[in-house]
C-alpha cells in the first residue's frame, strides 16, 4: 500500500506534464466526471459540508483498520478536487490520515481552491476528514 | 465593429483606474464584478495617501491647525453627499460603516421605538440578506411580521400584490432600489407613494443604484435612503444613511460613547444633535474625506452620460450572451441597470466562475446573497452575474463570451 505521501509524490509529478491551465483544469473536470456519484442514502444532512456556493457530501467508515471515505459535489471542480483528496486519503490508517500534511494541493497549484474565498466547503471537507480519522483512531485505541 | 455610442472617453476614464492594468492568471484583467464592489479611481486613492500624509487628526474637538484641515474635509465631504442625494439638509446625512450598518441603525432605533406588536415590515423578494436579517431580528424582538412583494417571471415587483398587503398595520416598507441579483429598477416612486398614503415609513436600500442614476431623496419622499461608498467608486468601510430630520430627531441613539454626546455625568448623559447623535466614536475619517472625490468623479463623468454608456453595455451583453446555446438570463425586467445574471444549462455556476477566473474574467457566482431570490426563481445553486461599470467596454464583452464558450467546451 502506498503511503500518503508517496500518493502525494505522484500526483505532483502527474501534475507536472500539464503544461498549461487547460489541460490542468481538463483533468480535474475529467476526475470529477469519473467520480462514482454517492448514492442518494448516503446524501444526507450528516454528511453535507456547506459552502457558500456549493456544497459536498462525505461519507467515511472503516474496513479492515482502514479508514474509506466516499465523497461527492454538485460543482465538477470540486469534484474533480475531492478525487484527489479521496485518491490521497481514502484507505489509509486513521493514525495516517490525522497526521497527514497535504502539501501537494500547493505543488500543483490548486491551493486557491482551498481558501476560505472558493467558499466551496473543500477546506472544511479536509478538517471532516481528520475529525473522522481522530474519532476512529480513539476507538480503535479503546 | 462594434462600437458604443457614448459621450465619455472611455480609454481615459479606463487610465484613471490603476487596477485595470493588473494582470490575473497571466491574462489583462476584465473585472466584471462591479455590483460586489467597483474600482477605485486615482483620484480617490490619493485622497486617502493625501489625509494621512498632510493632516491626520481626530475630528470636531482639536484646536491645532491639523485636525481644523481634517474637521473641514470631514465635513465638506458631508455637504457634498447632502447635494449628491439632494438632501434638504446637511444633518440629514449621517456616515455608516456601509448599507448593510445603515439598515441595522435604522432597525435598532426606529424599530425598536416605533413598532410594536402585530405591526407590519413589507420588504421584497428581491432583497439581499442585509435587508431581510436585520427586521427578522426586529420582528422577533418586537413581536411584528414581516411581509414579502412578490416578483414575476421577469423579476419584476407584483405591483398589484403590494398594494393588497398595504394596511394600517403597515408601519415601515424596506425595499431595494436596484436588484443586485437581477439589476431589476424598482419603481421605488410609487412605492413610497403608496405606503405613504397608509401612513408607513419607507426605507430604500440603494447599494446598487447610486452609480448607476440620479437619486434625489427630496423627489423620491422616501423617509431613510442607505448606500456604500465603494461601490459608488469611492472607499470601502463608509456608507451613507440618509433619514428626514423629524424621523430622525424622533429616534434614540444608536451606539453610546464619544461624539454623540453633549454632556454626560454618571448620573444622566444627553445626546448630541444631529448628525453626531448617530456617530458614535472616531468616524472612519480617511474614507470620509476621499469619498468626496468619489462622489466628484462621479458629477465630472456625469450620471446620464454613465448611465446610457452602461446601458449600450447592457444591450450588447444581453444580445451577445444571448447568442450562446444553452445560456440563460436570469431577471428580464423591463427597467435593468447593467447587471447580467445567467445560467448555462448542465453546468454549475461555481465551475463557470472557475474557469472564467483562469482566463482573467472576474465575475460573481452563487446566490448573491439573495438566497430567499434564488430558491423562489429555482435556482437554489444560484446564477453567473456580470455587472458592469462605466470603465468596461464592448471588447472586454466579447472576451467574456469566449470566455463562457470556453467554459461549455471544456465542461460539456
Amino acid at each position: 500500500m502506498m503511503t500518503i505521501n508517496q500518493i502525494q509524490d505522484e500526483l505532483i509529478e502527474d501534475f507536472e506534464l500539464f503544461d498549461d491551465w487547460e489541460t490542468k483544469y481538463e483533468y480535474i473536470i475529467d476526475l470529477g466526471k469519473k467520480l462514482k456519484p454517492l448514492p442518494k442514502e448516503l446524501k444526507t444532512d450528516e454528511n453535507i459540508i456547506k459552502g457558500c456556493q456549493s456544497q459536498v457530501w462525505l461519507d467515511a467508515k472503516m474496513s479492515d483498520g482502514l479508514l474509506h471515505f466516499d465523497a461527492d459535489s454538485e460543482a465538477i471542480i470540486v469534484k474533480g478536487l475531492v478525487s484527489l483528496l479521496l485518491k490521497v486519503l481514502s484507505d489509509q490508517t486513521p493514525e495516517a490520515v490525522a497526521s497527514a500534511e497535504l502539501y501537494f494541493i500547493e505543488k500543483i497549484g490548486l491551493s486557491s481552491h482551498l481558501a476560505q474565498t472558493r467558499s466551496n466547503g473543500l477546506a472544511s471537507m479536509v478538517k471532516q476528514m481528520k475529525n473522522y480519522a481522530t474519532a476512529y483512531r480513539v476507538l480503535n485505541s479503546n | 465593429m462594434n462600437k458604443p455610442k457614448t459621450a465619455l472617453d472611455i480609454e481615459k476614464i479606463r487610465s484613471d483606474f490603476p487596477i485595470l492594468n493588473e494582470a490575473v492568471n497571466g491574462k489583462s484583467l476584465v473585472y466584471f464584478d462591479n455590483a460586489a464592489t467597483t474600482q477605485k479611481p486615482s483620484v480617490v486613492i490619493n485622497a486617502l495617501t493625501d489625509y494621512y500624509g498632510h493632516y491626520n487628526a481626530n475630528i470636531h474637538r482639536g484646536l491645532h491647525a491639523l485636525a481644523e484641515k481634517a474637521t473641514f474635509a470631514f465635513e465638506n465631504s458631508r455637504h457634498s453627499l447632502q447635494r449628491f442625494l439632494n438632501a434638504a439638509l446637511v444633518e440629514e446625512i449621517i456616515f455608516t460603516y456601509g448599507t448593510t450598518d445603515g439598515i441595522n441603525l435604522v432597525a435598532q432605533t426606529f424599530g425598536r421605538r416605533f413598532l410594536g406588536q402585530g405591526d407590519e415590515i413589507i420588504i421584497s423578494t428581491l432583497e439581499h440578506h442585509s435587508n431581510i436579517v436585520p427586521w427578522q431580528m426586529l420582528c422577533e424582538e418586537r413581536g411584528c411580521v414581516l411581509r414579502v412583494i412578490p416578483i414575476n417571471e421577469q423579476g419584476e415587483l407584483r405591483m398589484d400584490e403590494y398594494e393588497k398587503m398595504l394596511s394600517e398595520r403597515t408601519k415601515l416598507v424596506s425595499v431595494v432600489h436596484v436588484s443586485n441579483s437581477l439589476g431589476t429598477i424598482n419603481p421605488v416612486k410609487t412605492i413610497i407613494e403608496k405606503a405613504h398614503a397608509v401612513g408607513a415609513k419607507v426605507l430604500i436600500d440603494g447599494a446598487q443604484a447610486t452609480s448607476h442614476m440620479e437619486v434625489d431623496v427630496q423627489a423620491l419622499d422616501c423617509d431613510f435612503y442607505v448606500f456604500s461608498l465603494h461601490k459608488l467608486y469611492g472607499p470601502t468601510g463608509l456608507g451613507v444613511l440618509y433619514g428626514k430630520k423629524a424621523i430622525l430627531d424622533a429616534m434614540p441613539p444608536y451606539r453610546g460613547g464619544g461624539e454623540m454626546i453633549k454632556e454626560v455625568t454618571f448620573e444622566k448623559t444627553t445626546y448630541n444633535d444631529l448628525p453626531y447623535k448617530f456617530e458614535a466614536g472616531t468616524p472612519n475619517i480617511a474614507d470620509v474625506v476621499a469619498a468626496l472625490t468619489a462622489v466628484q468623479y462621479v458629477d465630472e463623468l456625469g450620471k446620464t452620460n454613465m448611465a446610457a454608456y452602461e446601458n449600450e453595455l447592457l444591450r450588447y451583453a444581453t444580445e451577445q450572451l444571448g447568442d450562446i446555446d444553452g445560456l440563460r438570463i436570469v431577471g428580464q425586467a423591463a427597467e435593468k441597470i447593467s447587471v447580467v445574471s445567467f445560467v448555462l444549462a448542465g453546468i454549475h455556476p461555481q465551475d463557470i466562475g472557475t474557469i472564467l477566473d483562469q482566463q482573467g474574467i472576474a465575475i460573481r457566482t452563487g446566490h448573491h446573497c439573495t438566497q430567499p431570490l434564488m430558491n423562489r426563481l429555482g435556482l437554489p445553486s444560484g446564477t453567473a452575474r456580470a455587472s458592469f461599470a462605466v470603465y468596461n467596454t464592448f471588447a472586454e464583452i466579447d472576451k467574456l463570451v469566449q470566455g463562457i464558450r470556453k467554459v461549455q467546451k471544456m465542461m460539456l
